[in-house]
């Protein structure tokens, strides 16, 4: 086994695009679930808006692609308000519904053959980044170490400006629930009535939240098809939404750095786990092929189980998360 | 307007399903008094107190806050006038400490604005303000120690004495306790009586319901008695404590029970 190969790989991951763009993802699920209690399943949806809002600007209108990023907020405010307005005055399950069928909704939409003119349909849109490159300091083609880390040039640029951005992001939505409003964002979330019989119009503090945690999903969905060079419905699926809960989770909902420690650890067990696998001496690698029927296809597969066992003991052993306090989640029983 | 009453509700009619659970005639809340609403289990005081505050929507009638219709007004609304409620199921923010409790209360927060909570410059004085205040209440209410604790800590009687300090916060003009003395141990409720008492002279109207009758004959200027969703009667405390009306309604809603369990002398 190559151990210096899958460290390197995993050294890579734990800091990697990926990490940066589910970080970003959670941040805004942290600022929906974990500050004012909405239960948002399809923060992906968000992610989908924005990464359409560029797409779709850049391929159907032709437009500049810095306009597509502006737009894209537009797009990601607009589907915030159009879930936000029926469901916020309803019972708290009602939002979840509404954000999972939307997720879905925009995805199929999106890929379906009346959008095609629009979206591109299942092909999506391509090579529309350059803009975004073409600003690089960095040789795209290259690859460059740091320590431990070595990425392509390309992926070094998108990991300068999405680290910039989330390092912002979170320090902004620190400042945020340090106030006031974030305050009364965590009285909502404990309970509504008493918010609302002290002055505080608890509708309007929800749809403020659902918007801001939607924007963050919006951007993360932006620096993912920049990564990706690519608009693809079908990246869009529940099981990013999943994934990002798994990550607040794990780090603990309601704290301000989970997003990101959540994601890291996330993204590099699922890398070492996949590349530890890949690289199994011949003879354990034999017996798990006749045993479990281990194959090249079902490793993917078999890394997300592994993390799910992983969750399960975390769930049991710590259920608060990494950053979580046990003396508050104790409270919920009393 | 100073005079005349503070509240008034006419006509005001609730049904659940077949329900009648409130159908009240015609009320009038005495300014700067202390008024106790009283009443078997099931009378409709929790339900008369959700329409009066918004909480819930009247199905006819009208309610009235110094003069100004306020019928079918959101809640939040009803606290920017002066209109504060507390729970009979007491809502202690759990994750908040006791202090953030009670800082929440403070209506007109410039930080509770998006872009303005942003910039701590903006709004760090008057949180200052608001936190001298909420930290005199504090010490009225014997909770000092209890200051940076978490709220979900705290006892059931604790948790009472703080959702009232925390409506207090709001500045209210009228104050309306949906059983404030449930639960709270007699000591405690002794000086949390006092504290009751202490809200007329601030220019504060107080409307509580209370199973407790020695607490209604000790601290109310007026009682107002409800059975069936309907007011049966109404007067000083020493009227209704003679009142048979009265104590029908209470042994009827009592019948088969143990009579020591009843509250009315
Ligand atoms: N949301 C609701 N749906 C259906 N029925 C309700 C609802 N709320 C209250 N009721 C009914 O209305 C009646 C009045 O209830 P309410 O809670 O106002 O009584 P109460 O006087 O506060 O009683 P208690 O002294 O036990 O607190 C009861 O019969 C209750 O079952
Ligand atoms: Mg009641």
């Amino acid at each position: 086994m190559d151990w210096g190969f899958i460290f390197e790989r995993s050294f890579s991951a734990m800091i990697g695009p990926e990490v940066v763009v589910y970080a970003i993802a959670a941040v805004g699920l942290n600022v929906h679930f974990g500050y004012t209690g909405l239960m948002n399943f399809g923060q992906v949806g968000f992610m989908a808006a924005g990464a359409y809002g560029v797409g779709v600007t850049v391929y159907w209108l032709e437009w500049n692609f810095w306009i597509g990023i502006l737009f894209s907020f537009v797009y990601v405010a607009v589907l915030a308000l159009l879930l936000g307005l029926p469901t916020l005055r309803l019972r708290a399950d009602y939002l979840s519904l509404v954000t999972i069928a939307a997720s879905e909704t925009i995805r199929l939409l999106a890929r379906s053959r009346v959008m095609k003119p629009y979206t591109g349909g299942v092909e999506g849109v391509n090579q529309f980044a350059g803009p975004f490159y073409d600003l690089s300091p960095f040789e795209l083609g290259k690859f460059y170490s740091f320590g431990p880390f070595k990425y392509l040039g390309r992926d070094v640029w998108v990991l300068v400006v999405g680290w910039t951005l989330l390092i912002l992001i979170t320090l902004m939505v620190r400042q945020l629930m340090r106030s006031p409003w974030g305050r009364t964002l965590r009285a909502i979330r404990e309970d509504e009535d008493a918010a609302r019989a002290l002055g505080k119009n608890a509708y309007f503090f929800k749809m403020q939240s659902l918007l801001l945690g939607g924007m963050i999903g919006g951007v993360a969905g932006v620096i993912q098809v920049i990564q990706k060079a690519s608009v693809q419905a079908d990246t869009f699926n529940p099981v990013i939404t999943f994934t990002i809960w798994t990550i607040l989770i794990v780090g603990g909902p309601g704290r301000i750095w989970s997003p990101i420690v959540g994601s890291s650890i996330y993204w590099t067990l699922i890398v070492f786990i996949e590349n530890t696998l890949r690289q199994l001496p011949p003879g354990v690698r034999s017996t798990l092929e006749d045993t479990v029927q281990l194959s090249d296809f079902n490793i993917a597969m078999l890394r997300f189980i592994l993390v799910g066992l992983g969750l399960l003991l975390l769930a049991r052993f710590r259920p608060q998360g990494i950053f979580g306090s046990r003396e508050e989640m104790a409270l919920d029983r009393r | 307007m100073t005079d005349g009453p503070i509240i008034t509700a006419t006509g005001v009619v609730k049904t659940f399903g077949g329900l009648r659970a409130v159908d009240v005639d015609k009320l009038e809340i005495r300014r700067n008094k202390i008024t106790a609403l009283i009443g078997p289990n099931g009378a409709g005081k929790t339900t008369f107190f959700n329409l009066l505050t918004g909480f819930d929507q009247v199905d006819a009638g009208e309610i009235t806050l110094d003069g100004q219709n306020i019928t079918g007004t959101p809640p939040h609304r009803l606290a920017a006038k002066g209109m504060v409620r507390t729970f009979q199921l007491t809502k202690a923010l759990a994750k908040l400490s006791t202090l953030e409790n009670m800082k929440l209360g403070a209506l007109h927060q410039r930080g509770e604005k998006f872009w303005q909570a942003l910039i701590p410059g903006l709004w760090t004085r008057q949180e200052r303000d608001i936190e001298a205040r909420a930290e005199a209440i504090l010490q009225r209410f014997n909770l000092t120690h209890m200051r940076d604790e978490f709220a979900g800590t705290m006892s059931g009687g604790q948790r009472k004495l703080l959702e009232m300090a925390r409506a207090l916060m709001t500045d209210p003009r009228v104050v309306m306790l949906d059983e404030p003395m449930a639960g709270v141990n007699p000591a405690l409720a002794q000086s949390l009586l006092e504290l009751i008492k202490m809200l007329p002279a601030e220019g504060r109207t107080v409307i509580f319901v209370e199973h407790n009758m020695d607490v209604v004959q000790e601290i109310s200027d007026w009682v107002v008695v409800m059975a069936e969703g309907r007011i049966i009667a109404q007067g000083t405390p020493a009227e209704i404590k003679s009142n048979k009306a009265v104590v029908d309604a209470y042994l009827g809603a009592h019948h088969g029970e143990d009579l020591s369990k009843v509250e009315l002398a």
